[in-house]
């Protein structure tokens, strides 16, 4: 069995700060890191290689540095990693990501499951994973909170719904991007890092994809942003002085007086 | 679409660096450079004195979007017999939009025995209702599911696309975007129609909140976006108000699916349902322990109200994960939302920041939460809740 | 600063480093807490392959050395003493396995501690027997095939935990420090049981416990090396594990002194951060010293160690000594920065310095290092003299 596994470097967006006078982003000194939802999925296909001894790829489309992430998560036990960068990525929504991660996944061939995180923290979108199965024609479900089963030629998964979740069954070939619910990541070992800095990682761009430009990169986005600013202030931003009792008291004033709570 | 710097023109004022929100321009080698990253959002463009950077977009020659897409769509969101109230805020969204446009106002309902609702969704607002009724609609099946509106997108030809940003939203809206070719904004927080070009002005957070993004799907449709659950009003209801069903041929094709549902679990957890609660009060990591959560307990109950949780709070198991506010959790809009010993990480204020009213407790006066709250209490949270729930507890006896 | 490592030393520093942070530091409060051993981190270790680094490769192990055990228990214990302590006295209990076994008994024990399948203890120390081992009273009788022991050692890690044992008892009292011998002894051998576990001031993830022999019979193939050797071995053991001991010491007493800077330089009194107030200065100033003297110290002797010099019990002897004093006054000077929440275990400072004090007496008590290097002073100075 083929497993794919779909990753992305991101900045570390706790550390992300807005400069208050300026209204742009601070990200000196953020780190780059592996997407953490990512490495859930990367976790699901490892065990899937422990339990059926099929094959985990790694791919990930991004600027040069991006190798790093995949050269890290090489030491987790994937078997091999591709790097999907040129260019003419650069400025790629997400149908544009999704579209040549897809031709990624094609070239590579003979792909049974494909595993992404539900979504990336910088974009927060969820909107690749379903995009690269639909455009690989395969059936994909989201937020898988557990894999039951794992049979050659399909498994038996747990889609988490928002009041609970569905058994269901997926043929493969297919696509799921899971939650962090459904695993613990194991810990990198020594030798799978040593191992790691020998493995070659191959980077493909549109010559290799068979992609043209209209479909790349800005040109192949179907949005783009328009406008940044601020978000608005919030209300009266009110701080209550004197001892605590005081505060408390004016506190539940105003919030009866303004009909917020009912305690009468 | 592309952005250059002009070389000779360019005197490395280093103002385009500044006011880049993604920090992808840099000045190397006396000049300014454009990295990784660049959204075309022309804060750059606007500051520079020299007129030496140039963005341009293909809007300007290419033709603009096929004016056969016309009318709002809303994609109704069906679970288990019922119809999520997502759907209803996004009816109440949505009938703005068609009004500016002057256009329908559709729902996509897919669902089995779902004919009562359709009624409904038409007292809400919908001009017309696409009824996919079928028992093989009973769950929520990606293909199936994308495959109809796919289908009804490309026969109507809707300009605008909404659906809820839940867990089937989620997984929906994504596929049928991918194979119409088109765009999706996730999580909008803001909808609007710009009057000249018609297109849909789609807002969202981004970077975890600390900026607000417009984004624009200008040529190609329908332009598609989610909403998170209690961000839209509803729509208030008006029994008077008439609209045509179009019933859907759900052909076997169309049910063909690679994905078998085996068995639908609902999951009560232990009775939190944060998305309805009009008070919140919830507990971060200046709680210090689990057990301290009692006092937040009491302190909701006495205001008719749930406990709420940081992520901090979850990770370190003070609380289960059903609790949890921000952006790994839910997205609440109560009428008040007290924020406990939070120091207010943006991942958590993209959780709670369109409350109502947001009152914070916390020792350290620079908290991030400080700037999003209506009323500021700078002191310990174990001096002011048990006084809440005191004075509280005094003016009931009164 | 820069302390010249090689790429792979530093990929063992990061491992370290990140198991440290992902998987030690949620849990550590909580192990203090509750005394518990922590099975789970025992297991990541596990997967990570550290439990292998000073194991030939020939056994299954890394086949690396004491330098890089040094890295990887200073990042442990710089997050947890406790934890870190569980997992170096596992080396403690295959040094003598390494260093005098036969092949055949190296085939047999050290593949499953390489890989961390099973944990290994030393078990040398009993009531009448901590300083002056030479004191031990428990015997091994050979009786034919086999030998039996009988005795009750006190106060070892990872006792009850660990499947593999190597204990040091008496065959021959009448031949004195040449009566003791080594013996491989297994969870599970008959006569072999455990006391109960002891309540510590200090690292309580790690578990300490009597081990209790009552005529335990053990096939006599489980000797290591040959009868008399046994003070030989532990000597030679310790000479391999002090530094150990001293990365255990570097290592809490940076955790100290990073969450003493932090703190110092967040809480604000009369104004100001504490961290601006000379006092308060001066005091993370020696700290910091102290941590880069004791480090260097530690480094260039686990380096010696690695060199297989014919003598290196001075410089080990050296190595814990300095560092584990320093680490004490260190972590007390850690709470003393944070003040009244120093004391508070809502932090983790208290903890560091109820770990350090162990560090100060086991493995050879500081009082018996600083006998040991005074002892080695006069022996090379009187050969100097001859020379």
């Amino acid at each position: 069995m083929n497993v794919v596994v779909l990753l992305k470097q991101v900045p570390d967006t706790k550390d992300v700060k807005i400069d208050p006078e300026t209204n742009t982003l601070k990200r000196e000194g953020v780190e780059s890191i592996i997407n953490p939802f990512d490495m859930y999925a990367l976790e699901a296909g490892l065990r899937i290689k422990d339990q059926t001894g099929a094959k985990v790829t790694l791919m990930s489309m991004g600027p040069p540095q991006a190798a790093e992430a995949l050269r890290e998560a090489l030491a987790y036990g994937a078997d091999e990693a591709i790097l999907l960068s040129h260019r003419a990525f650069a400025g790629s929504d997400t149908l544009a990501t999704s579209l040549t991660l897809a031709a990624g996944v094609r070239k590579l061939g003979g792909v049974s499951l494909i595993l992404c995180g539900k979504q990336a923290i910088d974009g927060d979108t969820a909107q690749v994973g379903p995009g690269v199965a639909r455009h690989l024609g395969l059936p994909h479900t989201a937020f898988v909170r557990k894999i039951e089963k794992v049979a050659e030629t399909s498994l038996i998964v747990q889609r988490m719904m928002d009041d609970g979740y569905d058994r269901l069954e997926i043929e493969l070939p297919a696509l799921l991007t899971v939650v962090k619910e459904i695993n613990e990541p194991r810990v990198p070992s020594l030798k799978g890092k040593m191992r790691a800095k020998k493995i070659e990682i191959q980077t493909w761009g549109p010559e290799e994809l068979g992609l043209n430009d209209e479909e790349l990169g800005l040109k192949g986005s179907a949005t783009w942003v328009t406008q940044i600013f601020a978000p608005k202030p919030r209300g009266k931003q009110m701080t209550l002085e004197g001892d605590v009792k005081e505060q408390v008291e004016k506190l539940l004033d105003f919030l009866i007086q303004d009909k917020i709570i009912n305690i009468q | 679409m592309s952005i250059t710097i002009d070389k000779d023109k360019c005197t490395a004022c280093g103002s385009c660096e500044e006011a880049c929100p993604f920090g992808v321009i840099k000045i190397e080698d006396d000049v300014a450079v454009v990295g990784e990253g660049c959204t075309l959002c022309g804060a750059c463009e606007e500051v520079c004195a020299f007129d030496a950077i140039t963005i341009y977009r293909p809007e300007d020659e290419k033709a603009a979007a096929p004016d056969e897409y016309k009318g709002v769509w809303v994609l109704a969101e069906y679970r288990a017999g019922q119809l999520a109230g997502v759907t209803y805020e996004l009816l109440g969204k949505g009938r703005g939009l068609a009004d500016a446009l002057g256009v329908e106002l559709a729902v996509v309902l897919l669902g089995a025995k779902t004919a009562d609702h359709a009624d409904s969704l038409i007292k809400s607002g919908a001009d017309t209702v696409y009824l996919a009724d079928d028992d093989g609609l009973l769950n929520f099946n990606e293909e199936t599911y994308s495959a109809i509106t796919v289908d009804l997108v490309r026969t109507y030809k809707p300009e605008i696309v909404l659906s809820g940003a839940t867990a089937i939203g989620r997984s929906w809206a994504p596929r049928v975007a991918a194979e119409l070719k088109t765009g999706l904004t996730a999580d909008c927080t803001g909808l609007e129609i710009d009057p000249e070009s018609r297109n849909l002005l789609q807002t969202r957070p981004a970077f975890g909140g600390n900026i607000m993004a417009t984004i624009v799907c200008p040529y190609r449709r329908p332009q598609m976006a989610t909403v998170r659950p209690r961000v839209m009003k509803q729509s208030e209801p008006d029994a008077g108000r008439n609209g045509r069903i179009v019933k859907v041929e759900v052909t076997p094709e169309l049910l063909e699916s690679k994905i078998k549902i085996l068995e639908m679990v609902q999951e009560t957890g232990d009775g939190v349902n944060l998305g309805d609660a009009e008070v919140i009060v919830s507990g971060g990591r200046g709680m210090q322990a689990g057990k301290n959560f009692s006092m937040l307990r009491e302190l909701a109950e006495l205001l008719g109200g749930v406990i709420g949780a940081s992520r901090g709070a979850v990770d370190s198991d003070w609380i289960p994960y059903a609790h949890q506010v921000g952006q790994t959790g839910k997205t609440v809009a109560p009428k008040l939302y007290i924020a406990c010993g939070i120091s207010g990480a943006v991942q958590h204020l993209v959780g709670m920041q369109t409350s109502d009213v947001i009152v914070a407790i916390n020792k350290d006066p620079e908290a991030p939460i400080f700037k999003v709250a209506d009323y500021a209490i700078v002191g310990d949270v174990f001096e002011v809740a048990p006084q809440l729930i005191a004075s509280i507890k005094q003016r009931l006896g009164r | 600063m820069d302390y010249m490592l090689t790429e792979e030393q530093l990929m063992i520093k990061d491992l370290a480093r990140q198991i440290a942070e992902d998987k030690i530091k949620p849990a550590r409060a909580e192990l203090d807490e509750n005394e518990e051993f922590p099975h789970e981190i025992m297991k990541d270790l596990a997967q990570s392959d550290l439990f292998g680094l000073v194991i030939p490769e020939e056994y299954g192990g890394m086949g690396m050395g004491c330098f890089e055990n040094v890295l990887a228990v200073e990042e442990l214990s710089r997050v947890c003493c406790g934890v870190a302590t569980s997992f170096a006295a596992s080396s403690l209990g295959a040094y003598p396995i390494l260093l005098y076994s036969s092949d055949e008994q190296k085939k047999k024990y050290l593949p499953d501690i390489a890989s961390g399948a099973k944990m290994a203890a030393f078990g040398l120390t009993e009531s009448n027997a901590g300083s002056d081992a030479s004191g031990i009273q428990t015997t091994a009788v050979l009786d034919g095939d086999h030998y039996v022991l009988n005795g009750t050692k006190q106060w070892i890690t990872n006792g009850g935990e660990a499947d593999t044992y190597s204990i040091i008892a008496m065959t021959d009292r009448s031949k004195g420090p040449r009566g003791a011998s080594a013996f491989i002894v297994e969870k599970g051998d008959p006569g072999f049981g455990f006391g109960k576990k002891e309540k510590k001031m200090g690292i309580r993830a790690s578990t300490t416990r009597e081990l209790v022999f009552n005529d335990c019979r053990i096939p006599k193939d489980r000797l290591i090396g040959r009868e008399g050797i046994g003070f030989i071995v532990t000597m030679k053991t310790f000479d391999q594990s002090r530094p150990g001991v001293g990365a255990q010491a570097v290592g809490v007493a940076q955790g100290a002194l990073d969450a003493a800077v932090e703190f110092a330089k967040t809480r604000i009194q009369f104004g100001s951060p504490i961290i601006s107030f000379q006092a308060v200065q001066h005091i993370l100033a020696d700290m910091a010293t102290g941590v880069e003297a004791a480090r260097a110290l530690v480094y260039s002797v686990a380096r010696m160690v690695d060199a297989k010099p014919k003598e290196v019990s001075k410089e080990a002897a050296m190595a814990k000594v300095f560092a584990t004093d320093m680490a004490m006054k260190v972590t007390t000077d850690a709470v003393q920065v944070f003040g009244g929440s120093g004391y508070m275990r809502d932090y983790p400072v208290e903890k560091m310095m109820r770990d350090a004090k162990i560090l100060q007496i086991y493995e050879g008590t500081n009082q018996i290092q600083r006998n040991i290097i005074g002892q080695m002073l006069n022996k090379e100075y009187t050969r100097k003299k001859k020379a």
